[in-house]
């Protein structure tokens, strides 16, 4: 089946560097344009997933939708745009821990709608399940409603597609554990975690030819409002953190879970 | 790989105008001068593609580091050429860019009696404490009563790299008209025939040694009608085409230094004025030069500094090393002042080549061009080397631009016209020509070295002391020789087998031992090598690289007593091992300095240590 696979995904900070958040009539991180960025991880693994289906399955085309600032997202796809082929489709727009998923949703439905030729019936959107800076936990969901996907998956880490077209996912559940379920073919909505494939290597030959579509992608960007305007943030932090290491080597991985524990449930 | 086996891989090519090798300032001022160029304001190409008809011209920058914005350096600078390019810059555009407000030269006393003095800097140091009421004396520091002219940076700017290349990178994306792939390390020029005819990338999904491993992808062959080599004093490409071609007569890469920085959040309270700029010398030892610039942070405003040293490679000590000797400095009274309390925010460490214009390696062949650093750029009197590298890069472009509009082809003879000359006539030559012997004096001793560069400084250059530096490896002695007199030969060989047990450096014992104190770790500022390494420079390293620093002759390394390559690695990435040194490429921050602190040679010049390209490294943009 040639799958039209389109992966939602958006750019983080790189969470490496030092991020500062500074309030605001909407809170930002300081010199947000200045710090490296990447792809939101999840959706980054999706995006693999998403090309190495498209090459299993002859036809295949992978589209990139994002919702993100354009200079910052042009200096993303340096690096992403190395790594497997796709089509990018631009929106410009915050992509900041502050912006609204109901409003962000419906932005990128109306970019997939508007792609040409787009066939439902051959349509699988990808995403990631979670976001390094965002997590409303709804976005994908709401972009598949919008869309009239109501097969939806959370927490994908592999599909696995039949000769009938059917494919069958797992998705995890608690205690390590994935839920099988069959579905009995496109469209269908997947948020993935970290899926099973390793990051690809950097090719410059597929960045260059992603570069010929990158550029007039992101130059014909239009603006979305989806920073959730009107709001008012009375105080914005970052997460506490408190960092304790013991190194051990011949302690049990159940008396590590119980100290762990006790640990977390200290004052 | 054997070069047979590299030989018998089969590799994809890719064809482009220019293949650029590294992104920094000198490649940021090049792209910048040519991206303006390439396309007109319609969007039609104003320079169209040889090797892609149609289309504008294929200029393609090639970057080893995750990102553009990973470099490291202390920059304050006088910016000439950067506000050449950019006539209405206004540094409130670039973060944790500011003017230069202040400016001073201190001399730090040694509040501690640890360091390496001469029996003449200590009789001067006695002066000095006798006659403190008649100087500038405040915290064991002097201050000069001006700065000489020829370090006055007092019109220019004080910036950090990492967020100076961010800014421009993300402009010239922006642009359109170039291409900057960042975790793209080259490995090595493509030469045929006496000339470049473009670069291989680093193959990937390879061991340790570079064998094919699963998921072995050759590095591509990126064919081009120029190749510009940006990639700084430890390039690999730069260094390649060095043996390759020969250096000028009587050249040679022999000086060099590891520059070392924190940037750190001052603590509440500290409040200095952005701009503020100190240089000194003296301490932690006479041979290590300092300095201390205070950034702008909006509401930290005045309270972000960098603060660094540079450990030479005349400062002879077999067992130098950068991390601590920076923590030392930090905590000298005039400095702890400032920064105590305060929070480590970033840290990083490059080699700086010192050689200047001796350094200079051939500027330009058929089909290549050298800028920047690794073109011997760096002004070792000023002490000053974004500017200048930046405007070597311009120059460059400018000549493409020359000969591209005529329709030139890159040879030797049209490099040499239209770039090498044009760089001959600039200002970036004719004061690397008064730098040129200003340092020699330090090879004598560290008094010879600092009358060397004031007599250079005022007199242009017409005067100097002269010396011709030796090869590191020729300086360097064994401990037993370098601590006689402060330690026995017994005790070091105890430390030397304590350590060797503990798979241990030598330096913080033999430090110890000398009078240094314990760093008093606070887990903020004051925090561990390694520490430092995962907090500050948050280094990488992607996988599926081979190693990058390699041990070129085992049996060197079994006979080598110093083991300063081990002392000296700024990312403890090279740890004592069975006869050779083990390398742990997930530390290593590409500073480069075991290429130079090596204390065997392979050719009687050059060390025992090859550092290849890599990817990964510094992941701070802060620098």
């Amino acid at each position: 089946m040639p799958y039209q696979i389109i992966v939602c995904a958006s750019i983080v900070p790189d969470p490496l560097q030092t991020l500062e958040p500074v309030a605001g009539t909407i809170p930002s991180l300081k010199n947000e344009m200045m710090l490296p960025s990447v792809l939101d991880p999840w959706a980054a693994h999706a995006l693999y997933e998403a090309a190495n289906l498209a090459k299993q399955n002859a036809g295949g085309k992978v589209y990139l939708v994002s919702v993100a600032p354009k200079a910052k997202l042009q200096q993303v796809m340096m690096t992403v745009g190395q790594k497997v082929p796709f089509e990018l489709v631009a929106i410009d727009g915050p992509a900041s821990g502050f912006t609204d998923a109901e409003e962000t949703a419906r932005a990128l439905a109306e970019a997939i709608q508007a792609i040409p030729g787009l066939d439902k019936s051959k349509l699988l959107l990808f995403g990631g399940w979670e976001s390094a800076s965002r997590g409303a936990g709804a976005t994908m969901q709401i972009v598949g409603e919008l869309l009239g996907i109501t097969d939806q998956f959370q927490g994908v880490d592999k599909i696995t597609v039949n000769s009938d077209g059917s494919f069958e996912v797992m998705e995890r559940v608690e205690g390590g554990r994935h839920q099988v379920s069959l579905c009995a073919g496109a469209p269908a909505v997947l948020g993935w975690a970290t899926g099973h494939l390793g990051e690809p290597r950097n090719d410059p030959s597929v960045g260059m030819a992603n570069m010929r579509a990158i550029m007039p992608a992101l130059q014909r960007a239009k603006t979305a409002k989806v920073g959730a305007e009107g709001l008012i943030y009375s105080k914005v932090e970052l997460p506490r953190q408190q960092r304790d290491t013991r190194v051990v080597k011949d302690t049990s991985a159940d008396d590590i879970a119980r100290e762990i524990v006790a640990w977390i449930g200290q004052e | 790989m054997s070069d047979t086996e590299q030989q018998q891989i089969d590799r994809a090519t890719m064809e482009v105008d220019i293949a650029c090798v590294g992104f920094g300032p000198a490649m940021g001022g090049f792209l910048t001068t040519l991206a303006r160029k390439v396309i007109n304001e319609d969007g039609t190409p104003a320079l169209e593609s040889a090797s892609m008809p149609g289309m504008p011209l294929q200029v393609i920058c090639y970057e080893r580091a995750d990102d553009v914005g990973f470099g490291v350096s202390g920059v304050v600078t006088r910016a000439r050429g950067i506000r050449a390019t950019f006539p209405d810059l206004d540094p409130s555009q670039i973060p944790m860019a500011t003017s230069v407000t202040s400016e001073k030269v201190l001399y730090l006393l040694d509040p501690i009696g640890a360091s390496r003095r001469s029996a003449a800097l200590r009789l001067a140091d006695k002066l000095v404490r006798s006659f403190k009421w008649a100087l500038k004396f405040e915290l064991d520091a002097v201050e000069l009563p001006y700065t000489p002219a020829f370090l006055n940076k007092h019109d220019g700017l004080v910036l950090t790299i990492g967020q100076f290349n961010q800014w421009v990178g993300s402009q010239l994306l922006a642009s359109g008209s170039v291409q900057i792939w960042p975790s793209m390390p080259v490995k090595e020029a493509l030469i045929e025939d006496d000339g470049v005819t473009g670069v291989r990338l680093v193959d990937q999904g390879v061991d340790k040694q570079g064998r094919p491993d699963a998921a072995f992808m050759a590095g591509m062959d990126i064919k081009a009608a120029l190749t510009v080599i940006g990639d700084g004093p430890v390039g690999a490409v730069g260094r390649q085409l060095d043996e390759h071609f020969g250096m000028p007569p009587g050249h040679h890469q022999r000086d060099w230094a590891v520059g070392t920085k924190f940037v750190i959040d001052l603590p509440e309270g500290v409040g200095l004025e952005p701009g503020m700029v100190f240089h000194t010398f003296g301490y932690p030892e006479p041979e290590i030069f300092g300095f201390f610039y205070v950034h702008p942070s909006g509401e930290r405003e005045g309270r972000v500094a960098s603060v660094g040293i540079f450990v030479p490679s005349w400062f002879d000590n077999p067992v130098r090393t950068s991390y601590r000797y920076l923590q030392h400095f930090i905590m000298h009274p005039y400095i702890w002042r400032y920064v105590q309390g305060g929070t480590l925010r970033s840290w990083g460490a490059k080699s700086l080549q010192e050689s200047g214009k001796r350094g200079e390696p051939f500027l330009a062949g058929n089909g290549y061009a050298r800028i920047g650093e690794g073109s011997g750029s760096t002004n070792v009197l000023t002490g000053s080397g974004v500017d200048e590298a930046w405007t070597t890069g311009t120059q460059l472009a400018e000549a493409v631009l020359e000969l591209l509009k005529a329709g030139k082809p890159f040879t030797r003879e049209n490099l040499d016209t239209a770039y090498v000359e044009r760089r001959r006539q600039s200002w970036v030559e004719k004061e690397g020509k008064i730098a040129e012997h200003a340092r020699d004096g330090f090879q004598r001793g560290i008094i010879s070295g600092l009358l060397g560069m004031g007599l250079a400084g005022m007199t242009k250059g017409a005067v100097a002391v002269h010396a011709e530096p030796l090869p590191p490896h020729a300086r360097l002695r064994t401990p037993e020789e370098f601590f006689a007199g402060k330690l026995s030969a017994e005790e070091i060989a105890k430390i030397r087998r304590t350590c060797a047990e503990k798979n241990l450096s030598l330096h913080d014992v033999l430090m110890d031992r000398c009078g240094w104190p314990a760093i008093p770790f606070d887990g903020q500022l004051l925090i561990t090598h390694q520490d430092a390494l995962l907090v500050g420079g948050k280094v990488q390293a992607p996988g599926g690289y081979a190693d990058h620093v390699v041990f070129i002759k085992p049996e060197l390394c079994s006979k080598c007593g110093a083991r300063t390559c081990i002392e000296i690695c700024s990312g403890q990435a090279i740890t004592p091992g069975e006869g050779v040194p083990n390398f742990d490429r997930e530390k290593c921050v590409y500073c480069g300095a075991c290429l130079w602190n090596c204390s065997q040679t392979v050719d009687g010049e050059h060390g025992n240590i090859a550092f290849r390209a890599g990817a990964g490294g510094l992941h701070s943009a802060q620098n």
